[in-house]
């Protein structure tokens, strides 16, 4: 697992406020979507900001933020591993089997 | 030794899913130099959103109408948006807000020179938007589908709001041209001004671009800047004909046999002295943003402060 | 997306008594002068802003400001009748017949002025609107009704900022002190009613703004509360004159910008 956030690395100066990440909701019934980042001093301000920057054409419904750095991923050099083998699982796909004509609602 | 072999494997891998249109996403190994590439050219573009707001800020409290000063207000909020979505995509690479500002601040950082004309009158608002956005958007609708995922999703946002620009400039344009006399010259004068300026945003002539060739390979850049300038030139002078308008430049004719417009030469001495610092605006413009920073700072810390005295409060209360 | 204030009809005035009418038409331009001058006041950060979130956050309610001050004039040259558009209420309009409370014209000063002085008109424009949507003159509680969410959000980002720079640092809160000593003596004005607007509470078609009081003073001790300054006293001597037209040196300034073009090339379109 690694930290996805922008960067651990980043130098941060003592007055920038921290990183957050944005999910909106573009309409209900659908899933929060990451739209980007912004800068926020506390959860408060961040969905705040998040609603100046990133919801004035009528995007959102909804909004998440999370701070960057509570972000954790998967590694992309480890990506063969984690997904490479659910390629060969032919069987969970339903077009794997064969159904008759006849048969409806199936 | 094995190192660096295992590098060039990685490059070779790295070049074949560029090559594939396979987008490289945050995480993902990238050769430095593609890393500070990116950083160099997404700062820039941002700085660029962030000054670009300048010139045109100029006129908002002065906007002719409600309605104009709504979409001017407007306009100029989005460029700050824009400029937030590019810091935000550089971000993803390790680059911080705060340095990049320390970099364009210092004037180690670049960007775009066509801010550093100065905005004289209330058809320039109209020029920046038809042209300086028109130009603009060539230069960003090929960046939309740039190799690095982060800044193409940050650049389909930005087309997006981009085009609303353009035609409100175009709309100026067009309500100058069919008012007064006084309109209408108003309209010709800021076209003379911009002219030039606008096809220098197009960077230097390929032949003295150095890096474009290296940007190509890696998808960061579709198209070169002599491409891009001669497209644009085909597209604007119909539409200064179709307002009655006449481009400031004799050679501006079609050319059958090319099926292009032809064009003068740009002024490059004026394009590399305002690089370097010494157009009109360079100093002016650099200073409202370092003046903006320094006195936002203290409010920046006011507001870590009482976050923290806040987290604290309620880990008691907790 | 177009702009709202485009798609909106103009407003159909309702039958009033000539008198009632104009003083009707008096009350809606106050409001409109307000929210264009306090807009105008905040367009001026536009790209000078602390960082880049507030900067679109200024904007934005910069923006809302002057979607109600385009209603509120087109719906006051309908009352008016005269055949005037929303720009020639603007733009045409000496100083002294601007009826905009002094408060909003003020400098934008440091982000503490700024946002003391947001603060103080968001809680009354805020609990104004909310009770105004309910006024029996349709067009002006229609109006409201949309602007009432836009001042709710206002009020939330000025209140916001005003705990975060009073409970801060200690520069903060020496610059929140300098701000709110400097604008505490221009709010009374806020609420204090003309002759115009008496008598429009007289007849319910303004809410009465003792009414509104309580709560205005309820937010406003939480906020400074939560901010750790102590409620400033009123200034032994508060100042008002702006919504009677006589305004601070301030304004002169302002309009001249905001009325240069239609000034210098009149009777154009742009």
């Amino acid at each position: 697992m690694t930290n996805w956030g922008p960067n651990n690395k980043s130098i941060m100066s003592q007055s920038e406020w921290p990183l957050w990440e944005v999910f909106i909701r573009s309409k209900q019934g659908l899933d929060h979507k990451h739209v980007g980042s912004l800068h926020a001093a506390d959860a408060t301000m961040a969905v705040q900001n998040a609603r100046d920057v990133y919801t004035r054409r009528l995007e959102g419904v909804s909004i998440w933020v999370v701070e960057s750095t509570h972000i954790h991923a998967s590694n992309p050099d480890e990506a063969a591993e984690f997904f490479d083998p659910a390629a060969d699982k032919v069987y969970r796909h339903p077009t794997f089997y064969t159904v008759p004509d006849s048969i409806k609602h199936m | 030794m094995e190192t660096l072999e295992k590098d060039l494997s990685r490059d070779d891998q790295f070049q074949a899913r560029i090559d594939a249109d396979v987008r490289i996403e945050p995480k993902d190994w990238m050769p430095d130099a593609y890393r500070k590439t990116l950083i160099r050219q997404i700062s820039q573009h941002a700085h660029s959103e962030i000054v670009g707001m300048l010139p045109e800020g100029n006129w908002i409290t002065r906007a002719p109408s409600l309605k104009r000063k709504a979409i001017l207000l407007a306009k100029v909020q989005d460029e700050a948006g824009h400029g937030l979505y590019l810091y935000s995509a550089a971000e993803t690479l390790g680059a911080s807000r705060d340095q990049m500002l320390a970099d364009l601040h210092s004037g180690k950082a670049k960007y775009s020179s066509i801010f550093n004309y100065p905005t004289l009158s209330w058809a320039d608002m109209g020029c920046v938007g038809w042209l300086v956005d028109g130009a603009a958007i060539l230069n960003q609708v090929p960046l939309c589908r740039t190799s690095y995922g982060p800044y193409a999703r940050a650049m389909v946002r930005v087309c997006k709001e981009e085009s609303f620009h353009q035609r409100q400039g175009f709309e100026i344009m067009q309500t100058l041209c069919a008012g007064a006399p006084v309109q209408k010259e108003m309209a010709q004068e800021a076209l003379n001004r911009w002219w030039w300026p606008t096809l220098m945003m197009f960077g230097p002539k390929d032949s003295e671009s150095p890096n474009t060739e290296q940007s190509m390979k890696w998808r960061i850049k579709r198209f070169t800047n002599d491409e891009l300038r001669q497209k644009f030139v085909d597209m604007m002078v119909p539409q200064a004909e179709f307002l009655g308008l006449t481009v400031p430049d004799e050679k501006a004719q079609w050319n059958e046999a090319r099926q292009a417009y032809d064009f003068g030469e740009v002024d490059w001495n004026e394009f590399w002295s305002v690089v370097k610092g010494n157009g009109l605006c360079n100093h002016d413009r650099l200073q409202a943003r370092v003046q903006a920073h320094e006195e936002g700072a203290w409010v920046l810390e006011a507001a870590l402060a009482h976050a923290a005295k806040r987290a604290a409060r309620e880990a008691v209360a907790a | 997306m177009d702009h709202p204030a485009d798609l909106q009809p103009a407003p159909a005035a309702i039958a009033h008594a000539p008198t009632v009418r104009q003083q009707l038409f008096e009350f809606v331009l106050q409001l409109a002068d307000t929210s264009l001058v306090l807009g105008h006041r905040l367009s001026e950060w536009c790209g000078h802003g602390p960082v880049l979130e507030q900067d679109l956050a200024m904007a934005n309610i910069a923006l809302d400001l002057l979607g109600e001050t385009r209603s509120l004039y087109q719906y006051a040259a309908v009352l008016e009748g005269q055949g005037r558009t929303e720009d020639d209420l603007a733009y045409l309009r000496p100083a002294t017949a601007y009826r905009n409370p002094l408060l909003v014209e003020q400098p934008n000063g440091d982000f503490a002025h700024t946002v003391v002085r947001q603060f103080l008109f968001d809680n009354y424009h805020y609990h104004l609107l909310l009770a105004l949507k309910d006024s029996p003159d349709a067009p002006l509680a229609g109006i409201a009704e949309k602007s009432v969410k836009e001042a709710a959000y206002h009020l939330k980002w000025s209140s916001e900022w005003l705990i975060r720079l009073g409970d801060g640092t200690a520069e903060s809160r020496q610059r929140l002190d300098k701000a709110l000593a400097t604008l505490w003596r221009y709010a009374a004005e806020l609420t204090t009613p003309t002759a115009t607007e008496a008598a429009l509470q007289d007849l319910g078609l303004v809410p009465d703004y003792g009414a509104l009081a309580p709560a205005m003073q309820a937010h406003a001790a939480h906020v400074l509360a939560e901010a750790t300054v102590p409620t400033p006293q009123f200034a032994p001597f508060a100042q008002r004159g702006g919504k009677g037209g006589q305004h601070s040196e301030h304004l002169g300034y302002l309009l001249a910008e905001l009325q240069y073009m239609q000034r210098a090339y009149p009777g154009l379109t742009w």
